[in-house]
C-alpha cells in the first residue's frame, strides 16, 4: 500500500507493506486510522498511489485502476454497529453472504450464529439489542460476507469494560473457526495485544513504526497514563473472606477483585508493582513474589524491569533514580509487591 | 348538513384524481431529485436547489401562466405535444401539472430531509459487504427513507387538493372538466345565493385533509416505532 491522500491541511501518505493474518494499526485519534480503513474498503479515493491485496490491485493511480468498494472483498466493522435499523438480525447477518458469490462462501450460517451466540436473537429487531449484542452481530454480518480481509475499525470503543473482553473472545474464537485474516485498529494498547500478532503504528498521517504488540506496548509504557498491562491469566483456588486466592503459574495470588468462575485473566499494571532489594517485613501488601530481572530497558523517562516470577513474567516501573538506587540489573534477585486491589479483572 | 350537487361530487373527484396523479407522478423524480441533491457533490448544484425550490417562492399564478405559454397551442413545447397528439392546456392533466409544479420542493424538501438523516455509514457498510449502488439504493436508502417520502407525499397531495392559482391560468376551470374543489367553491363564493354550497365544499375539503393528514400521522408513527 503506497498513497497519498489529503483532507484540508491533513494529509496522509502510506509506503508499507505487511503479511499476517492478525494485523493491528495503532494511533492516537486523528492520526489516519481511520482514512486508512477507507482506502482499504475503497471508500475514499486516493489522490495517488497503489493499493494490492493478496496480489490483487484494488487500487492504481497510475494504471487507472479503482475497484468498487461492493469487488474489493474487504469488510468492515464499524465503532458503532451500523446494523440496517428496518432488517432483523438475520437479515442483516444475511445481508452480506446473499451479495457473496457461491464459489466465496465457505462461512456457514449455522456455525456462525452458534459461535456468536446469535440463537435466540435471529427473529428480532436490532434496535433493542445490547451494545454487544449489536456488536457480536455487526462481527457475524460482517463475516458471512466472506472477505478476504476483514477491517475493524476500533470495534470495541464504544462498548464498556465489562463488554470489551467479552466481545474480544467472541472476536477471537470467530477468527479461530473462520479464519479470516483482518486488520484490528484500535487506540488501545491492550487491545492491540490482546487481538493482534504485529503492529503498524500510526502517527500524523504517516506509519511510524512496526512491531510486535509487546514491543509497541513496551515503547509506549513510558508515555502511557497507565504503563504497561500485566495480562495475568489465573485460577481461582480458594476464597479467604473477600480475598480470592488464585493459583498464578507457580506462585499464589491474592486478590480482591476475582470473580466465582475457575478461572479469569486480570489486569496489573506495572505501576502498580513496587520492587524491594531484600524481603520486606510486615507490609500489608497480600502479593510478595520473589522474582529474577531478565532484563532492563529504558521507556521515556522510567526504567521498564522484566521480571521472571516462577515461570511466568511480569514487566514492572521504576523510575531511574529507583533503577540506580537498586543497582537493577538483569539476573539479579527482587523482590515485587503487589496490592491485592491492584488487580483488575478483564470482562 | 351537506349541500352536494352533481357538479360539485365531479370537482371532488377530480380533485382527489389530480391530486394523487400529480403525486404520483412526481414521487419518482422527487426522489430522484432529492438523492441527487443530498448524495452527490456537483458544480452547479446551488443553480438546482434554486430551480427545485422556485415555485414556492413563485405565486402559483406566476408558474400557471408559465405553464400556459409553456404548453399552449403556440407555446415552446407545442410542436413536441402537437407531434405526441397531446393536449394539456384547459384539460385535467393540466391541472395534474399546475399541482405537480407547485407541490414538488415540497415533497423534494421533506424526502432530503428523510435521506439526510439516514447514517452514512449504513451506505458504506452496505457498500463493503457487496451491495452497488443501486442495490445499496433500493435496499438500504429507500426504505429508511419511507419517513420522508410519505410525509412528502402526504405534504404534496394536501397541496394539491389545495391548488388553485396555477390550476385556474393553465386547467381553467370548467365544471365538469377541469373544475377541482377550490375552483368550484370560488365559483360558489362569487355568487351571493351560494353560501350554503361553498360550506358544503369547504366541509368535504376539511374532512379529506384531516383524512389525509390523519393517515400521514399514522404512518409517521408506525414507522418511527420501527426505526
Amino acid at each position: 500500500m503506497a498513497l497519498r491522500k489529503s483532507f484540508g491541511p491533513f494529509n496522509l501518505e502510506t509506503d508499507f507493506t505487511v503479511t499476517g493474518d492478525k494485523i493491528g494499526i495503532f494511533g492516537q485519534s486523528g492520526s489516519g486510522k481511520s482514512t486508512l480503513v477507507g482506502l482499504l474498503a475503497g471508500l475514499t479515493r486516493p489522490e495517488a498511489g497503489e493499493i494490492t491485496l493478496d496480489g490483487e490491485c484494488l487500487f492504481s493511480s497510475s494504471r487507472g485502476i479503482n475497484l468498487p468498494p461492493q469487488r474489493r472483498r474487504v469488510a468492515i466493522v464499524f465503532q458503532q454497529s451500523c446494523l440496517f435499523p428496518h432488517l432483523s438480525v438475520e437479515k442483516n447477518l444475511l445481508y452480506g453472504y446473499r451479495r457473496t458469490a457461491p464459489e466465496y462462501r465457505t462461512v456457514d450460517f449455522g456455525q456462525l450464529v452458534s459461535v456468536l451466540k446469535l440463537d435466540g436473537l435471529l427473529q428480532r429487531g436490532v434496535n433493542n439489542l445490547s451494545g454487544g449484542e449489536k456488536q457480536r452481530v455487526a462481527l457475524g454480518r460482517a463475516i458471512l460476507a466472506n472477505p478476504r480481509l476483514l477491517l475493524m475499525d476500533e470495534p470495541l470503543s464504544a462498548l464498556d469494560d465489562s463488554l470489551k473482553y467479552q466481545i474480544i473472545e467472541f472476536l477471537m474464537s470467530a477468527s479461530e473457526q473462520f479464519k479470516i485474516p483482518y486488520l484490528f485498529i484500535s487506540h488501545s494498547i491492550l487491545e492491540i495485544r490482546l487481538m493482534t500478532e504485529q503492529v503498524l503504528a500510526v502517527s500524523g498521517g504517516r506509519i511510524v513504526g512496526q512491531s510486535t504488540p509487546e514491543e509497541l506496548a513496551r515503547q509506549r509504557m513510558g508515555q502511557s497514563q497507565v504503563g504497561y498491562i500485566n495480562l495475568i491469566k489465573a485460577d481461582l483456588l480458594r476464597k479467604i473472606g473477600e480475598l480470592k486466592v488464585y493459583r498464578w503459574g507457580t506462585a499464589e495470588l491474592y486478590i480482591s477483585a476475582g470473580s466465582d468462575s475457575p478461572s479469569a485473566t486480570f489486569e496489573l499494571s506495572s505501576r502498580d508493582i513496587i520492587l524491594f532489594k531484600k524481603h520486606p517485613e510486615a507490609i500489608s501488601a497480600r502479593n510478595l513474589l520473589k522474582c529474577t530481572v531478565l532484563d532492563t530497558f529504558p521507556s521515556g523517562n522510567k526504567v521498564g524491569v522484566e521480571l521472571q516470577c516462577g515461570t511466568e513474567r511480569l514487566v514492572a516501573e521504576v523510575v531511574v533514580q529507583a533503577a540506580d538506587d537498586l543497582a537493577i540489573q538483569a539476573q539479579t534477585e527482587i523482590y515485587a509487591v503487589v496490592k491485592a486491589s491492584s488487580f483488575r479483572r478483564l470482562g | 348538513m351537506l349541500f352536494l350537487t352533481h357538479a360539485d361530487y365531479d370537482a371532488i373527484r377530480l380533485s382527489l384524481k389530480v391530486a394523487l396523479a400529480a403525486t404520483v407522478l412526481s414521487l419518482p423524480i422527487g426522489f430522484v431529485f432529492a438523492y441527487v441533491m443530498t448524495f452527490f457533490k456537483f458544480r452547479g448544484k446551488v443553480l438546482l436547489e434554486v430551480f427545485i425550490n422556485l415555485p414556492l417562492t413563485l405565486p402559483p399564478v406566476v408558474i400557471g401562466y408559465l405553464l400556459l405559454i409553456a404548453l399552449g397551442k403556440n407555446g415552446w413545447f407545442a410542436p413536441v405535444l402537437e407531434a405526441l397528439n397531446l393536449r394539456l392546456i384547459f384539460t385535467w392533466k393540466a391541472a395534474v401539472l399546475a399541482s405537480a409544479v407547485v407541490g414538488f420542493p415540497l415533497l423534494v424538501r421533506s424526502i432530503r430531509i428523510g435521506m439526510e438523516g439516514i447514517d452514512y455509514q449504513l451506505i458504506q457498510a452496505s457498500r463493503t459487504l457487496g451491495a452497488g449502488g443501486i442495490d445499496t439504493l433500493f435496499t438500504i436508502i429507500l426504505p429508511l427513507s419511507l419517513r420522508g417520502i410519505f410525509a412528502g407525499s402526504s405534504l404534496m397531495l394536501a397541496r394539491s387538493l389545495g391548488e388553485f392559482g396555477a390550476t385556474i391560468i393553465a386547467a381553467g376551470n370548467i365544471p365538469g372538466v377541469t373544475q377541482t374543489i377550490p375552483l368550484a367553491i370560488y365559483d360558489y363564493a362569487s355568487s351571493p345565493s351560494s353560501e350554503a354550497a361553498a360550506l358544503s365544499l369547504c366541509l368535504v375539503a376539511v374532512a379529506i385533509s384531516v383524512v389525509v393528514l390523519l393517515f400521514h400521522e399514522l404512518l409517521s408513527s408506525k414507522l418511527a416505532r420501527r426505526d
